[in-house]
C-alpha cells in the first residue's frame, strides 16, 4: 500500500501541471521540472520502434523556458488553448525518492474563434521527484497515440 | 481523370504570374494526380534502410495512390500498386512488414514479390464446378508496376515508362546536393506527420521560397541560422521543379535587416543554446541546405537536423506533410543528441518551421470564394534560372514551369 501522502501529492503535481498549460500560465510550466530534466513529446510508434525523435524534446530546463520564450514572442500562429482531461494516476514503482507514474489524457484544441477539435490522446510516462517539495518532473514523456499532429503544435502538451 | 473541366486559366506564359483557382480547383487537382503524380516524375518511396531485407515492405502512397514496395527475393526493390487485379481490393493493410507473398484478404488472390498473380483461390473449382475460364491466364493480371531508382538510401518509384533516369531527371546540381548531404549510411531517428489544411503545392511553394524564410520565421533570423544576407544561392535544374538552395554559416552584423526593421531581426536570447550549437559535419561551412525533388519531396540540412519531408495531397484544401528524420550510421551519441536537440527546429512543432504549418491554410482559408485573379511571384526577375542570391522567388518560378509543362497549361 502506497503512502497516501505520496499519492496526494502525484496527483496535485500532474493536475497542477494542466492547469498551467490550459489556463495559459506557460511561465510556471519550467519550474514543475527538475534542472536537469527531460521532456519529449513522441507518437506511440516512434517509443515503440525505439526511435528517439519526437515533436518537441528538451534536456534541460532552460529548453523548456526556451519554448516558453518562442511560443510567447517568437512563433506566430493562431491564438489557441487547450483543455486536458486526465485519467486515473497509477503509481508503478517507488524507489529511492523516485516515483514511477502513468496516466491517459485527451487534449482538446480550443481555437480563437470557438472552433474545439480532439487535439491529442497519450500517455504521461513520468518519472517525479518525491523527495522534496513540491514535487517535480524528473522525466516527462508524452506518447501520443497518434503519429499525425493538425496544423501545428506550439503550447505544451 | 474527372470530366470535370478546370476553370484555371493562365494569365500568359509568364512564370511570375499564378493564378489563384490553382489552389482551390477541384477538377485540376484530380488532373494533377493523373499528370504530375503518375506522369513523367520521379516520386520518393521509402529509405533503403526500411527494407534491408528480402520480403521487407512498405505500402505507402504516390500523391493520393496506393503504392507498395518490396525488397524481392533477388535483391532489387519493386514497387507496384496496392490494388488487388480482381476486384481492387487492398492488398496491403499495414504500413510496413515482412511477406513471402501478398495474399489479398477478400478472395485469396496470391502476388508474388514483383507484382505477378501467382495463386486464384478455388481457379479449377470446387469439385470441378465453377472456376475459372480456359481464357483466363494469370500473366495478364500483373499489378501495375513503378518503375524504381535508388539515390544515396532514398528509393523513387515513377508511373511513366518515359521519365528520364533518376539523375537525368534531378540534373546534375540537385544530384550534387542530394549526395553532398546523404554521404554516409543513413539512419533513422524519427518520424511524424503534419496535416496541413492547404493545398500541396502551397507547402511546396513555401519550401522554395527564400525571399519568406527570414522574415516569417523569427528564430531563423534572430538566432543566425538563415538571413538573406548571408552568402549562398539557388540551383535550378532544366525543367525547373528540382532545386536546392543553401546558406553558409556567416555571422558578421548586417545592416540590410536593421534598416528593414523586420520583427524577425530581434533581441531574444536562449537560456540553453544547445538547440542551435552546429559542428560543421560537411566541411563546407553550409548551415542550411533546401532541396526540391518535383512534385512531393524535400531533403533537408539545418544545421546538423537532416530531414526527408514528403508532401502527399490528400484533397484540394488538405495535405499530409511527414517528417522523416535521420542521422547516419557514424553518429556517436554526442552527434545523435545534437541531432535530437536541433531537431527542435523542425517538425511540427519546430521553432523554424511550425509557421509554415499554419501559412499554407491563412492562403487557402482567403482563397475560399476569392479566388478570382493572378498571385505574382516575380523576387529576382521572371525566369526560373540558377542564382548567387537568395533574395527571389526563381525557385517558385521553377516549380510553375515544370508544372505547366506536364500539365500542359
Amino acid at each position: 500500500m502506497q503512502d497516501v501522502t505520496i499519492r496526494l501529492g502525484v496527483q496535485e503535481l500532474i493536475g497542477h501541471y494542466a492547469d498551467c498549460i490550459d489556463d495559459d500560465r506557460l511561465e510556471d510550466w519550467p519550474g514543475m521540472f527538475t534542472d536537469q530534466c527531460r521532456y519529449l513529446i513522441t507518437s506511440r510508434l516512434n517509443h515503440e520502434a525505439g526511435l528517439r525523435q519526437g515533436i518537441i524534446y528538451a534536456a534541460s530546463k532552460g529548453m523548456l523556458q526556451d519554448r516558453v520564450m518562442a511560443a510567447r514572442r517568437a512563433n506566430l500562429f493562431e491564438p489557441h488553448r487547450y483543455r486536458h482531461i486526465i485519467g486515473p494516476i497509477r503509481i508503478d514503482q517507488i524507489d529511492d525518492g523516485v516515483a514511477v507514474v502513468r496516466s491517459n489524457f485527451i487534449a482538446v484544441r480550443i481555437m480563437h474563434d470557438g472552433a474545439s477539435t480532439l487535439f491529442a490522446t497519450g500517455r504521461y510516462l513520468d518519472k517525479i521527484d518525491i523527495a522534496g517539495t513540491p514535487y517535480r518532473f524528473i522525466e516527462r514523456l508524452v506518447v501520443l497515440d497518434s503519429d499525425k499532429i493538425d496544423t501545428l503544435l506550439v503550447i505544451p502538451l | 481523370m474527372s470530366d470535370a473541366e478546370s476553370s484555371v486559366a493562365w494569365p500568359s506564359n509568364a512564370l511570375s504570374e499564378v493564378p489563384f483557382r490553382v489552389y482551390t480547383d477541384q477538377a485540376q487537382y484530380e488532373l494533377e494526380q493523373e499528370r504530375l503524380f503518375k506522369g513523367e516524375t520521379w516520386n520518393y518511396l521509402c529509405l533503403t534502410v526500411e527494407i534491408p531485407k528480402a520480403g521487407d515492405y512498405v505500402s505507402t502512397t504516390v500523391g493520393e495512390t496506393a503504392v507498395i514496395v518490396v525488397r524481392g527475393e533477388d535483391g532489387a526493390i519493386n514497387a507496384f500498386v496496392n490494388r488487388c487485379a480482381h476486384r481492387g481490393n487492398l492488398l496491403c493493410l499495414k504500413r510496413n512488414g515482412n511477406v513471402k507473398e501478398f495474399s489479398c484478404i477478400y478472395h485469396g488472390w496470391i502476388y508474388n514479390l514483383t507484382g505477378q498473380l501467382t495463386g486464384v483461390a478455388f481457379e479449377h473449382g470446387v469439385k470441378r464446378q465453377g472456376g475459372m475460364p480456359s481464357d483466363f491466364h494469370k500473366e495478364d493480371h500483373t499489378l501495375r508496376r513503378l518503375r524504381v531508382a535508388e539515390l544515396n538510401g532514398l528509393v523513387f518509384g515513377t508511373f511513366s515508362s518515359r521519365t528520364p533516369d533518376l539523375e537525368t531527371w534531378l540534373g546534375p546540381d540537385v544530384v550534387r546536393g542530394a549526395k553532398r548531404v546523404l554521404n554516409r549510411p543513413l539512419h533513422l531517428l524519427g518520424r511524424g506527420t503534419q496535416v496541413l489544411p492547404n493545398n500541396w503545392k502551397l507547402y511546396f511553394e513555401n519550401v522554395k521560397d527564400t525571399y519568406h524564410a527570414s522574415i516569417l520565421h523569427l528564430f531563423l533570423t534572430t538566432f543566425k541560422i538563415n538571413r538573406l544576407s548571408q552568402p549562398g544561392g539557388i540551383f535550378i535544374d532544366a525543367n525547373g521543379g528540382n532545386h536546392f538552395s543553401y546558406a553558409k554559416m556567416d555571422y558578421s552584423e548586417d545592416a540590410s535587416y536593421k534598416d528593414e526593421g523586420l520583427r524577425s531581426d530581434s533581441d531574444l536570447r536562449l537560456a540553453d543554446t544547445s538547440v542551435i550549437d552546429q559542428v560543421d559535419e560537411y566541411g563546407d561551412s553550409i548551415s542550411v541546405q533546401i532541396l526540391t525533388i518535383f512534385p512531393g519531396m524535400v531533403l533537408q540540412q539545418v544545421r546538423n537536423t537532416i530531414a526527408v519531408r514528403v508532401i502527399r495531397p490528400r484533397g484540394v484544401d488538405k495535405t499530409e506533410l511527414e517528417w522523416i528524420h535521420l542521422g547516419f550510421d557514424t553518429d556517436d551519441e554526442a552527434m545523435t543528441e545534437r541531432r535530437l536537440r536541433q531537431g527542435n527546429l523542425i517538425g511540427s512543432a519546430g521553432y523554424i518551421a511550425l509557421e509554415d504549418g499554419c501559412i499554407g491554410g491563412f492562403v487557402q482559408r482567403a482563397l475560399k470564394y476569392n479566388d478570382e485573379g493572378n498571385g505574382i511571384v516575380m523576387m529576382g526577375g521572371h525566369e526560373a534560372e540558377s542564382q548567387t542570391f537568395r533574395a527571389s522567388e526563381a525557385a517558385i518560378r521553377g516549380f510553375w514551369k515544370h508544372y505547366r509543362a506536364l500539365m500542359d497549361a
